[in-house]
C-alpha cells in the first residue's frame, strides 16, 4: 500500500446508521435457529457502535453459520470449510483500517479447520471470533460434529456417538497468547449482546462461543439448560460483565469471576452442567501479531527502491571486476 | 594415503582404480593430501578441502589473494586461529601444486561490460517479490521453496514487507487470498506437496476472482518424491489443478533472471485480469547461480495504491463484460460495494446463484478471462531457423540453456534443427500452429514422466505423454512426439543432442 496507514483511519464525518443499513437480504436459516439470534445481536452492535459498513469484513467458513456475511450489507468473504480465520488473518494484516468479524461452526472450527483455530489464538489477530456451536452438522444434514455430546443420535453416528465432546472454551484456553474467551447462548439476547460487544472491544483475538440451538437436527438437546435458569452460571465481575438487574432476576445462579484469572477461567471452562455466560478470560496485554509484524514505515516509491537497490548492490558484479 | 589405508579392501581398491586408469592411458598424479595436511593439523579430515582449494587455485592461475579474503569472510566469526589455520592449508596446497604440478591452466574471467547481477533462483524470486510491488509472502517450510522465504524473511522487512508463516501450506494461501481480497495482492510460496494442498483454496480465488500469485519451486514427485532434485512434473497440476474448471495463468521461469521478472509480471497479470496466476520454477533453477543484468529498477513495477473510492450507484461487484469477462473488483474500505465474495457459484450481485443459466454463465465469464489475457501474449520466437526444418524442439522451464545448447551444436554441424521454449503454459500463446507446421518433426524435451514407445505393451493407443506434448498435441493437432528423462538431475546438453541426433535419424 502506497498510501500512509494514518490516511485509511481518517474519519471526518461521524457515520450514525439504521440497523436496516447493516441488514441484507432474508436469511435461509431454519425458524429457531440459533443463528438468528446472533445476527440480531451482530447487527446491534454494528449500529450502537457505528461500524462503518464498507470498513467492516465479515468472514466465514463454509456451513450453516457460514452464511452470516450474506446478511450483513458489510463486505464480506464466504471462503472455504475450515479456512475462515487464516483468510481473516489475511484481511487483518494487509489492512489495519478495518473491522474484522469471523463467523465460523462447530464443525468448521473445531474439526476441518482445527488447526487453524489453535494458530489463531496464537496470533492474537485483532478481530472478534463467533464460533456458532450447535454441537452439529447442519448443512449437510446431521453428522456428529467434534462438540456433539456422546451418544448424539445422527446419520454417521445411528446408534450414537462413541467420542467424549471437545470443549472449544478449555482447548482455546490452553493455547498461549489468549486474550480473550467469553461464551454466550442464544436464548438470552441481552447477555448474548453484551459478550460480543465485550469481544468487540476488545484489541486481540476476541473468542466467543454462542451455544446456539438446532431446531431442525438436534432439537431438544439444550432443553435441560433451557427450561432451568439455574443451570445457566452467570459470571460477573467489574472487570467482565456486570448482568442487569432483569437478567439476574431470572438467572440467579451467578458468580463472581474476575477475568484475568486463567486458572480459574479454565476450571469454568470445563464445567458442562452449567453454562458459564459472560467473560471467562481476559488479558488486554497480549501483543497482536499484527503489530508485531507490520512495518510502520510508509511504502512509499523511494523506500521499496533504496531497498531493492541495497539488496542488488550486494549481489552486483561491476564492470571492470569491481565488485 | 589410499594406497596404504588400514582397511585392506579400500588399499586393494584404491590400487586397482590407479592401474586401470594408468592402463587406459590416463597420466594420473597421486597426492598424499593427508601427510601434507597432517604436517599442518592434527586431524587432515578438517584440513583437506582447504588444501585442496590451494591446489586448485595453482592449478588454474587464481589469486589466492582473494581466497584468502574469502577464508576470512567465511570463518570471520569464529576465532582468529581458525582463520590462519585454514589460510595456512590453502598456501600448503599452492605450494605443494606449484612444486609438483607441471602443468596449469589460465582461463581468462569474461568481463562485465554493464553491471550484472549473480545470484541462484530462489534469491531471485525473492528479489522479484521485492520489485514486485506486493508487500506480503505468506509460506509454510518445503523444500526447495523455502530458501527464497528465508531469503525474503531477511530482507523484506527494508522494503516494509511481511513474510508470514503460516501454521500449513492451506492456511498460507487462504492467509495469502485473505490479504490479496482486502486489496494487497500476496504470494504464496511453495513446492509440490505443499501445491497440491493449496488446490482448494487456489479454487477459492478462481471463483471469487481474487488475484493472486503462487510460486511452485517444483522437485521430485509424487508424494514426498525428491525434496531437493528437479523435475518438471507439476505443470499439468497447475494448469488443471482444484476441482471444476479452474482457469487460472501458469508461467514457468526458464532462467534466474526469468525468476526475478516473473513476479513482477505475475502481479500484474493477477492484478488486471483478477486471476490466480501459478509461477513455476523448479529445484534446478533454484539452485543454480547465472549473472544477468542488474534489473534496472521502474516504478511501473509498484502496485498501485488501493483503490478506496466510493463505488458508483449501480454498479455491481461483478459486472462481468460479456466480450473478456472481466470486472471491476471491489475492495473493502470502497463506500457503496458492499458485498460477500464467495467460493459458491455466485450472480452479478455476488449472491449465491440458483438460477440454472447463472452457473454457466459464470463458467463462461472466468474462461473468457483466460482468453483475453491470451491476445496479450507475444508469440515466441524460434531459436534456430523460424522458416521450418526437419525439428523442432519444444522446451519449458529450467531447460532453456541445454536445448539450445545441443540445438546450436547441431546446427553448427548443418542439421536444421530450432527450438522453441514457452514461458506461458495456460494460456499458450497464439500462433504455435503456424510454426509447428512448418517443421518436419516436432518434439517435446521435458523433465515429467512419458511412456516409452520401447516398452512392449506401450503403444499409440495407451502412451502417456510428456505434460507439454499433450498440451500442445491438443491444441495444434501436431503430432508432437516427446523425450523425457526424469533422474531428478538437470538434462544435460550431451543427452539432448544424442536425442536430437536420433531423432532426426529416423
Amino acid at each position: 500500500m502506497n498510501m500512509l496507514a494514518t490516511e485509511c483511519l481518517l474519519q471526518l464525518v461521524e457515520e450514525r446508521h439504521a440497523l436496516e443499513d447493516y441488514q441484507s437480504g432474508v436469511p435461509r436459516w431454519c425458524s429457531g435457529c440459533g443463528d438468528n439470534a446472533i445476527l440480531a445481536a451482530v447487527q446491534r452492535l454494528c449500529r450502537d457502535e457505528g461500524l462503518r459498513p464498507e470498513k467492516t469484513v465479515f468472514v466465514s467458513g463454509i456451513g450453516c453459520s457460514s452464511r452470516f456475511p450474506h446478511y450483513m450489507r458489510t463486505y464480506g468473504f464466504h471462503g472455504i470449510h475450515g479456512r475462515a480465520l487464516p483468510v481473516a488473518e489475511g484481511v487483518r494484516l494487509a489492512r489495519p483500517d478495518l473491522n474484522v468479524f469471523v463467523n465460523t461452526g462447530d464443525g468448521d472450527c473445531c474439526s476441518i479447520g482445527a488447526a487453524h483455530w489453535i494458530h489463531a489464538i496464537r496470533y492474537n489477530m485483532n478481530m472478534t471470533v463467533f464460533l456458532h456451536d450447535n454441537q452439529i452438522y447442519g448443512l449437510t444434514k446431521m453428522q456428529a460434529s467434534p462438540t456433539s455430546p456422546r451418544g448424539t443420535k445422527s446419520n454417521t453416528t445411528p446408534r450414537g456417538s462413541t467420542l467424549e465432546a471437545l470443549q472449544p472454551l478449555s482447548v482455546t484456553l490452553g493455547v498461549q497468547n489468549v486474550s480473550f474467551v467469553a461464551q454466550a447462548v442464544d436464548w438470552i439476547p441481552e447477555l448474548l449482546f453484551e459478550v460480543v460487544k465485550a469481544a468487540y472491544h476488545h484489541k486481540g483475538l476476541s473468542f466467543v462461543r454462542i451455544v446456539q440451538r438446532c431446531p431442525e437436527w438436534l432439537p431438544k438437546v439444550w432443553d435441560p439448560w433451557l427450561h432451568d435458569p439455574q443451570r445457566i452460571q452467570l459470571l460477573a465481575h467489574p472487570k467482565g460483565l456486570m448482568p442487569s438487574a432483569g437478567v439476574s432476576s431470572v438467572y440467579r445462579n451467578r458468580i463472581e469471576h474476575d477475568p484475568s484469572n486463567l486458572n480459574r477461567a479454565r476450571e469454568l471452562a470445563g464445567n458442562v452442567d452449567e453454562i458459564p455466560v459472560g467473560i471467562l478470560y481476559h488479558d488486554p496485554s497480549v501483543p497482536c501479531y499484527e503489530d508485531l509484524r507490520r512495518s510502520t514505515t510508509p511504502r512509499t516509491r523511494e523506500y521499496i527502491q533504496a531497498g531493492l537497490e541495497a539488496e542488488l548492490d550486494k549481489v552486483t558484479v561491476w564492470p571492470g571486476g569491481a565488485s | 594415503m589410499w594406497r596404504q589405508h588400514s582397511d585392506a579392501t579400500i588399499a586393494k581398491a584404491y590400487a586397482e582404480t590407479h592401474e586401470k586408469l594408468v592402463a587406459a592411458g590416463f597420466r594420473v598424479i597421486e597426492i598424499p593430501m593427508e601427510r601434507e595436511c597432517k604436517a599442518l593439523v592434527a586431524d587432515a579430515k578438517r584440513g583437506k578441502n582447504m588444501f585442496a582449494l590451494g591446489m586448485l587455485c595453482n592449478l588454474y592461475s587464481l589469486d589466492l589473494q582473494l581466497a584468502r579474503e574469502q577464508i576470512a569472510l567465511t570463518f570471520g566469526k569464529k576465532d582468529a586461529s581458525v582463520v590462519a589455520q585454514n589460510v595456512k592449508l590453502l598456501e600448503a596446497g599452492h605450494a605443494w601444486a606449484e612444486a609438483n604440478l607441471d602443468f596449469q591452466y589460465r582461463i581468462p574471467a569474461e568481463r562485465a561490460t554493464e553491471p550484472m547481477v549473480v545470484v541462484n533462483g530462489n534469491t531471485a524470486l525473492a528479489l522479484g517479490v521485492l520489485a514486485s510491488g506486493m508487500e506480503i509472502c505468506a509460506m509454510y517450510p518445503i523444500t526447495p521453496a523455502t530458501s527464497a522465504s528465508h531469503y525474503l524473511s531477511d530482507v523484506f522487512e527494508k522494503v516494509g514487507g511481511v513474510v508470514h508463516q503460516a501454521e500449513d501450506e492451506i492456511a498460507a494461501c487462504a492467509f495469502a487470498i485473505g490479504a490479496s481480497y482486502a486489496g494487497k495482492c500476496t504470494v504464496t510460496i511453495t513446492s509440490g506437496p505443499g501445491y497440491s494442498l493449496k488446490q482448494e483454496a487456489i479454487g477459492l480465488a478462481v471463483m471469487s476472482e481474487i488475484p493472486l500469485v503462487v510460486v511452485n519451486v517444483q522437485r521430485g514427485g509424487p508424494s514426498t518424491g525428491q525434496p531437493t532434485k528437479v523435475e518438471q512434473g507439476d505443470a499439468l497440476a497447475a494448469i488443471f489443478g482444484s476441482h471444476g474448471d479452474a482457469p487460472k495463468v501458469v508461467m514457468a521461469a526458464s532462467t534466474i533472471e526469468d525468476c526475478f521478472y516473473s513476479m513482477i509480471t505475475a502481479r500484474k497479470i493477477a492484478e488486471t485480469f483478477n486471476m490466480v496466476v501459478v509461477v513455476l520454477t523448479d529445484a534446478s533453477l533454484a539452485t543454480s547461480q547465472q549473472p544477468f543484468p542488474r534489473p534496472a529498477f521502474s516504478e511501473t513495477w509498484i502496485a498501485p495504491p488501493i483503490d478506496q473510492s466510493a463505488v458508483p450507484a449501480g454498479m455491481k461487484p461483478y459486472d462481468w463484460d460479456v466480450a473478456t469477462g472481466l470486472a471491476r473488483r471491489f475492495i473493502p474500505g470502497q463506500p457503496g460495494g458492499m458485498h460477500t465474495v464467495t467460493g459458491l457459484a455466485h450472480d452479478r450481485d455476488s449472491h449465491v446463484a440458483y438460477d440454472p443459466e447463472i452457473n454457466e454463465e459464470t463458467l463462461h465469464f472466468r474462461s473468457l478471462k483466460l482468453a483475453a489475457f491470451q491476445k496479450t501474449l507475444k508469440t515466441p520466437a524460434v531459436f534456430g531457423d523460424p522458416n521450418g526444418g526437419d525439428l523442432l524442439v519444444i522446451g519449458w522451464g529450467s531447460t532453456q540453456g541445454a536445448i539450445e545448447e545441443a540445438v546450436q551444436s547441431l546446427r553448427d554441424e548443418g542439421a536444421k534443427v530450432s527450438s522453441l521454449h514457452l514461458r506461458f503454459l495456460q494460456p499458450l500463446a497464439g500462433g504455435l500452429r503456424q510454426i509447428l507446421k512448418k517443421f518436419r518433426k516436432v518434439m517435446t524435451i521435458e523433465g515429467n514422466w512419458c511412456d516409452r514407445m520401447e516398452d512392449e505393451i506401450i503403444d499409440e493407443s495407451n502412451r502417456r505423454y510428456s505434460a507439454l506434448a499433450m498440451l500442445l498435441r491438443a491444441r495444434t493437432l501436431v503430432d508432437v512426439d516427446c523425450w523425457s528423462e526424469v533422474k531428478g538431475q538437470p538434462i544435460k546438453p550431451g543427452t539432448i543432442r544424442r536425442v536430437l541426433a536420433a531423432k532426426l535419424a529416423e
